[in-house]
């Protein structure tokens, strides 16, 4: 849903969008713990079937995206699991597009990533059902920011896409009110079975 | 245990393409995407669109498995695709009752659906019967970091592990007369579904870490893969080549 394909974007966005994600991809290699790869590997793997499982809407249906929730549960290290996930979508599957990859990476992985950074701190302090209305806002603010980055990302490609935006971004509603429901849910759930998923991402055990 | 770290011998046999090292695949693609997303000419594109086809099916694509994914991708367009020739102003190529068509609009739609279908076909052709495993091990001789190859390469295997849970978690629900349906219910369901993965792999994670640590693990991979760029891929270069310059000149040229 968020994945732009090659051949929408133009050339200065495409490597706008490039340059952004390898920025974040290096940051957050550089941060991610020899360690810590198998963890952030088998939750990228979750988060990458989950995105497969169709959610009906009325007549349509929606994949959930995850973005909060990755955010919150790997911090930076969602940036290389969201790019190794997207990566092996448009190689297995076709979906997504090779030139389009970073501006995709920076769509998905930043909003997640910077929001979830936001929270983690209250996160981690706060009980079951609180933090299931704080990992609700995070996520549903994340599909609206991801939302926003695929409309500039097409805004500043092309003023033809412009008068299509409202449409596109009104997309993005259904997705972010389910997206809120099941991450604010998952989150309440981890709380309850192992809330040591929450109280430590990744980068704080590297701090 | 579908798939393991070392490349398969030959999971789907695509004899030509096989041959050629995986690394002059991913250059190939990476540049034959580049020239086609440059491409300005809807003529040139549309020339190129039979080639790129040829190119997916010649490497082992089925018919069927391209247009289904074609079609995946044009879904995707259809609001940006189908509201192209209703907002661009221009002079009118249709008029349906209240609705204009505008000439400019019909190009830049017919373009864009172009672009991404060609693209696609390309992506599909080189890349798609590269397994993860070799994917990665050409990435890291290519330069990626270390520690994202290693990522990639437990990615993808995990993937096939995940699958498995998640369908047997479907499985269960479905025993007991689970439908997906537009719900609160369905929501929350999923969401334990979810929940109880993202608990099930941290868990699992936990052992592969302590399983790999004793069995003296430091942090280096060994990336088996002995293929080397040979007359093949000097071959496959300079015919691709070829075809991506006589297209962006005429390009130009037209």
């Amino acid at each position: 849903m968020a994945h732009i394909p090659d051949g929408i974007l133009s050339l200065p966005v495409l490597l706008g969008g490039g340059l952004l994600a390898v920025g974040g991809l290096a940051l957050a290699v550089s941060r991610l713990d020899e360690r810590d790869i198998p963890k952030t590997a088998i939750l990228a793997a979750v988060f990458f079937v989950v995105s497969l499982v169709a959610v009906p809407i009325g007549p349509s249906s929606v994949h959930l995206l995850l973005s909060g929730l990755i955010g919150i549960v790997l911090g930076l290290a969602a940036i290389p699991a969201i790019f190794v996930g997207l990566l092996l979508q448009a190689v297995l599957f076709g979906f997504g597009g090779l030139t389009s990859l970073g501006v995709d990476v920076v769509d998905i992985a930043f909003p997640g990533v910077i929001l979830g950074g936001f929270a983690a701190p209250l996160l981690a302090r706060t009980g079951g059902v609180v933090a299931g209305f704080v990992a609700a806002a995070v996520a549903a603010a994340a599909v609206i920011a991801t939302a926003g980055c695929v409309s500039l990302a097409l805004a500043l490609s092309s003023t033809d896409y412009v008068p299509s935006l409202t449409v596109i971004a009104l997309t993005y509603v259904p997705l972010a009110v389910v997206e809120a429901i099941v991450t604010g849910v998952v989150v309440a759930y981890l709380k309850q079975v192992k809330p040591e998923i929450l109280a430590a991402p990744p980068r704080e055990v590297l701090g | 245990m579908s798939e393991t770290f070392l490349p398969a011998a030959d999971l789907t046999p695509r004899p030509r393409l096989d041959r050629l090292d995986p690394r002059t695949r991913i250059l190939a693609a990476t540049v034959a995407v580049a020239v086609v997303v440059a491409l300005r000419s809807p003529l040139v594109l549309a020339a190129a669109l039979p080639f790129a086809v040829l190119l997916a099916l010649s490497a082992g694509t089925t018919a069927a498995d391209l247009g289904r994914r074609l079609v995946h991708v044009e879904g995707f367009l259809l609001a940006l695709v189908a509201l192209l020739p209703l907002t661009v102003p221009g002079p009118a190529w249709l008029v349906v009752g209240p609705l204009t068509l505008s000439q400019p609009g019909i190009d830049r739609a017919v373009m864009i659906l172009l672009r991404v279908n060609v693209a696609a076909a390309v992506i599909l052709g080189l890349l798609g019967g590269l397994e993860p495993v070799r994917l990665g091990h050409a990435l890291a001789r290519l330069g990626l970091p270390r520690k994202l190859v290693h990522l990639l390469l437990f990615t993808a295997r995990f993937v096939a592990l995940s699958r498995e849970a998640a369908a047997r978690r479907l499985d269960t629900l479905r025993a007991r007369a689970f439908r997906r349906r537009t719900s609160l219910h369905t929501l929350r369901t999923l969401a334990h579904l979810v929940g109880r993965l993202v608990v099930d792999a941290v868990e699992r994670a936990e052992r592969v870490g302590e399983a790999m640590r004793c069995r003296a693990f430091a942090g280096r991979f060994a990336l088996v893969d002995d293929t080397c760029f040979g007359p093949v891929d000097r071959r496959f270069a300079a015919g691709l080549g070829l075809v991506l310059l006589a297209l962006v000149v005429t390009d130009r040229l037209t």
